[in-house]
C-alpha cells in the first residue's frame, strides 16, 4: 500500500492563488470601459491607434524573448497593458507608423533593457510616450474633436500617413482644454470634462470611467488606493490654494482634476506596482510628489500637460523612497 | 499617546481554515502499532540518552532514556513491549537519528506505570523538575522544553500567564478538542504554572472560530483562579507567541527579547493540559492528540496516538487516497513535508494533513517580483520580504541580516502565501539564515 513516491515542498504548502497573471488580467478588465468609450467617442481612428499599439507591444515582447532565448512572457499580460495604456495616451489621429514605433520602444527601452517585468524602473507605456513626444512633437499635440458624425466611417489621412512621411495635419483638429487654457485662457466646463465629452488623448477623456476601473481594482485589492488618492489630493489642494489666491489667473481645482491625463495617469500609470514604492507611507510621499509636480508643470512649466513627466520623475524617486522609508519592525 | 487597542496584531493573512472537517469530532484512542519507532530527539536541545538495553522488556510509561542535561527531556515507553533494537531511526527530512525500535506486546493490557507524583504543594523548583521529568515540550509544534521556557530569569518577573489556544494553522483542531474535552486538566495545569511563574493573572487566548471552546472554558473557571478567557479575531499567525502577546496585552515584545521582557509567559493550551494530566501521577508523555485530516484522508479525525507510531501505520488505519501526493507534518502553513512513510509521530506533531494530486493547487510558475507589496502588508513583524527576496537572489546575506532584520523572521510563511509571483520567500530566508549562522559561528571559532 502507498507505494507512490511522495512529493515534498517547502512551507507554506498553500498559496493564496492570486497570481501575477490574474492581477494583470484584472487590470485589463478595468481598462476596458474607458477603452470602449474612447473608441465610441473617437471612432475608427482611435480603434486603429489602440490596435497598432497593442500589436507592437505584444509582438516586441514576444520577439525580444525569442531572440534572447528566453521563454515568452506575453502570457503574463503585462505587455497587453502597456499596449493599451500607450494607445490611450496618444491623440486619436496619431499616425499608425509612429504608434508602432512607440509600442516597440516602450517594450524594448522601457522594459526589456532593464530585465523585463519587475525590473523596469519606469512605466513602459510612459517611456514609449516620452520618446514619441520628443521625436514627433507636432503630431503628438495634434488633437481632434470627439463625437464627429462621420467618426465610424472616415479614417483620418493623418492616421494612415506613410511611414517616415510628414503627417497631413487634419483640417479639423481642435485644442484640448488644457492647451486652450494655457495658451488662450479659455476654461472648459468641469462636468463635461468628467463625463468625457471633450477632446484630448484617446483615453484621457472620461474621468468617470477611469475612476470606475480604479474602484474595481481597489475593491479586488489589486491596486494601491493610496497612490491615486495622494496624487489627486495633492493636485486638488495645491491648485485649490492657487485658485483661492487668484481665481482670475489660476484654473479651478475641479478643472485641474478632470482635465488632461491626470485621471488616467493617477489611476492606471502611477499605480504600476514595479515603479512605485512598497510601503504605505512611501506611496503617499510618492503620490504627493507627483501631484505637486503636475500642478507646477501645468501652471508654470512650458507645457500644457505634465502628468507624464511627473510620473516618470516619481518612478525614478521611488527606489530612494523605499531606501529611506522603511516599516517600523515589530519590537523596535 | 492614545493608542487604539485592536485585539489583534498588525498585518497577517487569512488562509482558508478548513477546520469544519474535524472540529466536531471527539478525540478517539488510536490502536497501538505493532512496532514503535522512537527518535531520541523530538525536541529542541540534546537527544535523550538511552538507559535500556536491546531485548529488555519495558512497561508502558517506563523511562527509556534520560535527559542529557538541562536543555533536554527524557523519553518514556509509549507501549509495553520489548526493546528490539537501539539504532538510528528515520526522521523527517530523509535523515536518520538515534532512536529505539520497540515491539509492542500484542496481548498486553497496556497499563501505565506511574512514578512519584508531583503535588501542587511542591516547591516551584520541584514542579519545574517534574515538568522536565515528564518530558513535556511545547505541543503546539515548536517542541521547546517547557521547563526551560518557564524558568524566570534572575531579576525578571511574570505578571501575565498566557495560555495559547489560538491554533491559527489551517486544518488543525487539536487544541480545539483539548479545550472542549480536557477543561479540568487545563485548569490543573494552570495551577502548576501559577506556582512556577507567580503570575498575577491568566489569559486564555482563543480565536473567534472556536467560540464553543471559549464558552466551555469560561463556564468552568474555578472561583479561586484569576483566569480570563479572551476571544480574538481569526488571523494567521496569531498563534505565534509574540503575535499573541501583542493581541492580548497590546504590547510588543522587544526585538531579540523574550515574552518575559513584557512580564509575560505564554504556554500552549495542550501543553498546559498535559502538565495538569501527568504531574499529579508522576507520569511522562506517551501519546498526544493529533488531527489527521486533509482531502486525501478517508477517516478524518482527532486521535490520541502513541508517540513513535509510524506514519504508514497511521495512514493505513485512517485510510488515505491512493493518489496521495503530499503529507504535511503540522499544518500547511508551517508544517514540514514528509518524504517517506517510515517516519513516526513525535511530540511536536500537532497534525497530519494529506493532499492528493488534485488537491495541490500551488502554481510552479515563478514570476519576477513586481513589488506589489502584498508581502509587506502580510508580514506580522513588518519586515520587507520583497527586498529580502531580491537580496537573497543576489546572495547578499550579510546585508539581509544587518539591514533588513533577516534573523528576526520566524518563518510563518505569510509572505510566500500571498506572493502573486509564487516566489518561495520563506525558503530563501531559511537558507539565508542558515548561511548567516554558519558564518557567525565560523567567525566565533577563529
Amino acid at each position: 500500500m502507498f507505494s507512490k513516491t511522495l512529493r515534498i515542498s517547502s512551507s507554506p504548502h498553500i498559496n493564496k492563488g492570486v497570481g501575477v497573471d490574474v492581477i494583470m488580467r484584472n487590470v485589463i478588465y478595468a481598462l476596458l470601459p474607458v477603452t470602449v468609450f474612447a473608441i465610441y467617442a473617437f471612432g475608427i481612428n482611435a480603434l486603429l491607434v489602440i490596435l497598432t499599439s497593442l500589436i507592437a507591444c505584444v509582438l516586441t515582447e514576444h520577439l525580444l524573448n525569442k531572440f534572447s532565448n528566453r521563454p515568452s512572457t506575453i502570457a503574463d499580460g503585462s505587455a497587453v497593458i502597456t499596449g493599451l495604456l500607450l494607445g490611450l495616451t496618444l491623440p486619436p489621429i496619431f499616425p499608425l507608423w509612429m504608434t508602432f514605433i512607440g509600442g516597440v520602444l516602450a517594450i524594448a527601452l522601457g522594459k526589456f533593457v532593464f530585465g523585463g517585468l519587475g525590473y523596469n524602473a519606469f512605466n513602459p507605456a510612459l517611456v514609449g510616450r516620452a520618446i514619441l513626444q520628443a521625436a514627433f512633437p507636432v503630431a503628438i499635440t495634434t488633437w481632434h474633436p470627439a463625437f464627429l458624425a462621420d467618426r465610424f466611417t472616415r479614417v483620418s489621412e493623418s492616421v494612415l500617413t506613410f511611414p517616415f512621411a510628414k503627417p497631413v495635419v487634419d483640417g479639423i483638429s481642435g485644442a484640448t482644454p488644457l492647451s486652450a487654457f494655457k495658451f488662450d485662457q479659455v476654461t472648459t466646463e468641469s462636468a463635461d470634462l468628467a463625463m468625457g465629452l471633450i477632446s484630448g488623448s484617446i483615453g484621457e477623456t472620461s474621468s468617470v470611467l477611469i475612476a470606475l476601473g480604479g474602484l474595481y481594482l481597489i475593491a479586488r485589492k489589486m491596486m494601491n488606493w493610496r497612490i491615486p488618492v495622494a496624487i489627486l489630493g495633492a493636485v486638488y489642494v495645491l491648485s485649490g490654494i492657487l485658485y483661492w489666491i487668484n481665481p482670475e489667473i489660476y484654473p479651478s481645482p475641479e478643472f485641474m482634476l478632470f482635465s488632461g491625463g491626470l485621471m488616467l495617469g493617477a489611476v492606471f500609470m502611477a499605480t504600476d506596482m514595479v515603479g512605485s514604492p512598497i510601503t504605505p507611507l512611501g506611496v503617499v510621499i510618492y503620490g504627493i510628489f507627483i501631484g505637486l509636480l503636475v500642478v507646477v508643470i501645468r501652471i508654470w512649466g512650458g507645457l500644457p500637460e505634465g502628468v507624464m513627466y511627473a510620473i516618470l520623475l516619481g518612478n525614478s524617486l521611488s527606489p530612494h523612497i523605499d531606501r529611506l522609508i522603511r516599516p517600523k519592525v515589530y519590537g523596535t | 499617546m492614545l493608542k487604539f487597542f485592536s485585539n489583534t496584531f498588525k498585518h497577517g493573512v487569512h488562509p482558508p481554515e478548513h477546520k469544519e472537517d474535524t472540529n466536531k469530532l471527539p478525540v478517539r484512542q488510536f490502536p497501538f502499532p505493532p512496532l514503535i519507532v522512537l527518535p531520541m530527539q523530538q525536541h529542541i536541545g540534546k537527544p535523550a540518552q538511552v538507559i535500556v538495553r536491546e531485548g529488555q522488556e519495558v512497561a508502558r510509561g517506563q523511562l527509556l532514556a534520560k535527559a542529557d542535561g538541562y536543555l533536554s527531556v527524557p523519553m518514556h515507553a509509549p507501549v509495553s513491549g520489548v526493546v528490539r533494537k537501539i539504532a538510528n531511526v528515520p526522521v523527517i527530512g530523509g535523515q536518520k537519528a538515534s532512536g529505539i525500535y520497540l515491539e509492542t506486546f500484542p496481548f498486553s493490557g497496556q497499563e501505565v506505570v506511574e512514578g512519584l507524583p508531583v503535588p501542587l504543594s511542591a516547591s516551584p523548583e520541584a514542579i519545574l523538575q517534574g515538568i522536565q521529568d515528564a518530558g513535556i515540550v511545547g505541543l503546539g509544534g515548536a517542541a521547546f522544553p517547557t521547563h526551560v521556557k518557564l524558568k524566570i530569569p534572575e531579576g525578571k518577573f511574570c505578571e501575565h500567564l498566557i495560555i495559547n489556544g489560538i491554533e491559527c494553522e489551517p486544518y488543525l483542531t487539536t487544541d480545539h478538542r483539548v479545550m472542549l474535552e480536557q477543561a479540568d486538566d487545563i485548569f490543573t495545569g494552570i495551577r502548576y504554572l501559577l506556582r512556577v511563574t507567580d503570575a498575577k493573572q491568566v489569559i486564555i487566548g482563543i480565536e473567534a472560530n472556536k467560540k464553543d471552546a471559549a464558552d466551555h472554558l469560561a463556564d468552568r473557571i474555578p472561583d479561586d483562579l484569576p483566569v480570563k478567557v479572551k476571544v480574538v479575531p481569526v488571523k494567521y499567525p496569531q498563534g505565534a507567541e509574540k503575535m499573541l502577546i501583542t493581541a492580548l496585552l497590546g504590547k510588543e515584545v522587544p526585538l531579540g527579547g523574550f515574552p518575559i521582557d513584557v512580564h509575560a509567559v505564554a504556554v500552549n493550551v495542550a501543553t498546559t493540559a498535559e502538565i495538569g494530566r501527568l504531574l499529579p501521577h508522576g507520569r511522562g508523555i506517551q501519546e498526544r492528540v493529533v488531527t489527521i485530516t486533509g482531502p486525501g484522508i478517508k477517516k478524518k479525525g482527532n486521535y490520541l496516538i502513541p508517540v513513535g507510531t509510524p506514519l504508514r501505520f497511521v495512514l493505513e488505519h485512517v485510510g488515505a487516497a491512493e493518489n496521495l501526493s503530499e503529507i504535511y507534518m503540522g499544518g500547511p502553513m508551517m508544517g514540514i513535508s514528509a518524504s517517506d512513510l517510515d517516519i513516526s509521530i513525535v511530540r511536536g506533531t500537532s497534525g497530519i494533513v494529506v493532499f492528493g494530486d488534485e488537491n495541490v493547487k500551488r502554481s510552479d510558475k515563478i514570476y519576477p517580483c513586481i513589488k506589489c507589496g502584498a508581502c509587506v502588508d502580510a508580514c506580522p513583524i513588518s519586515l520587507n520580504p520583497s527586498r529580502l527576496g531580491i537580496l537573497a537572489k543576489s546572495e547578499a546575506y550579510d546585508t539581509m541580516a544587518e539591514e533588513y532584520h533577516l534573523m528576526d523572521c520566524f518563518e510563518c510563511g505569510s509572505c510566500s502565501y500571498v506572493c502573486p509571483s509564487n516566489i518561495p520567500l520563506v525558503q530563501y530566508f531559511r537558507v539565508a539564515k542558515g548561511i548567516v549562522r554558519k558564518r557567525k559561528s565560523a567567525v566565533a571559532h577563529v
